[in-house]
């Protein structure tokens, strides 16, 4: 696995828990009253996993999983290293804008879509039949 | 495939259509309220989180080659834990918005514990899979 399949991953699993973590507590709560703040991490919960978990995990593999090109290489790799950075800093912007109300969750999202963006333009065209 | 991955990806297209049929009741005025939260996650952890851990199993790099997914054990042990939290919350759930009550409040919060449990215990087994090339087992080092 390239290296930035393996941050990308590994941070996805971290989300995974921690993302599971809140889950827990928001639920215990539910049920019981025992974590009255927990509602506060809502927000963090559905990002963490949803974006740091899913989209992130997918990234990893994707970029591992890809055709390469001839070669064997898997050509300009900075825009893929670019998104991984920017989806990470985004997920933090809006974890830290939900939970203390700061006014950077829109640019949170912001980075988030040019991550998707640099991904993508990235990805496009390894998408293409083994080989050619 | 093997067993494990099987159960995994089928378990998932269950809950596929399961809480897509689910989605069709959370869409109602009278039962929305109930139904939408269990909707939600029987699609996100019933769906995809089933059909990501099935398949990173899989394809994820051998662990060893004797042991390629390290401990099928634990994994089925997730398998369970997260299907047992999954259900439980959602019979639990919606009965616990529309009646309250102390039972259901208390089943919620033994999902949310399996559930927890459940990712923990795939994290760790395939954590050390997240690697670069394979490394020898300790016959080939041997």
């Amino acid at each position: 696995m390239p290296r930035l399949s393996l941050w990308a991953v590994r941070l996805a699993l971290l989300y995974l828990l921690i993302g599971f973590a809140i889950g827990a507590c928001i639920l215990i709560n539910k049920g019981t009253g025992a974590f009255p703040t927990a509602w506060r991490w809502l927000g963090a919960h559905r990002e963490f996993l949803l974006i740091g978990w899913m989209g992130q995990f997918a990234l990893g593999i994707a970029y591992w999983i890809f055709p390469r090109y001839r070669g064997n290489h898997r050509g300009d790799t900075r825009p893929a290293a670019l998104s991984i950075l920017l989806l990470n800093a985004g997920i933090a912007m809006v974890f830290i804008g939900t939970f203390w109300g700061l006014p950077i969750t829109l640019w949170g999202r912001a980075l988030e879509a040019v991550a998707a963006l640099s991904f993508a333009v990235y990805a496009w065209p390894r998408v293409k039949p083994t080989g050619a | 495939m093997p067993t494990i991955v099987r159960w995994y990806v089928k378990t998932a297209l269950l809950y596929l259509a399961l809480s897509l049929t689910l989605g069709v009741l959370a869409a109602t005025e009278r039962l929305g309220r109930a139904f939408e939260p269990t909707y939600w996650h029987l699609f996100a952890v019933g769906w995809l989180t089933h059909i990501i851990f099935g398949i990173a199993l899989w394809m994820l790099p051998s662990y060893t080659r004797e042991r390629p997914r390290r401990s099928d054990a634990l994994s089925w042990a997730v398998y369970l834990a997260l299907n047992i939290g999954l259900l439980l919350r959602a019979v639990a759930e919606p009965l616990r918005i529309a009646n309250g009550g102390r039972t259901w409040g208390l089943a919620l919060a033994l999902s949310a514990i399996l559930q927890f449990l459940a990712a923990l215990g795939f994290v760790i087994n395939v954590w050390p899979r997240v690697r670069g090339p394979r490394r020898p087992s300790r016959q080939e080092k041997a």
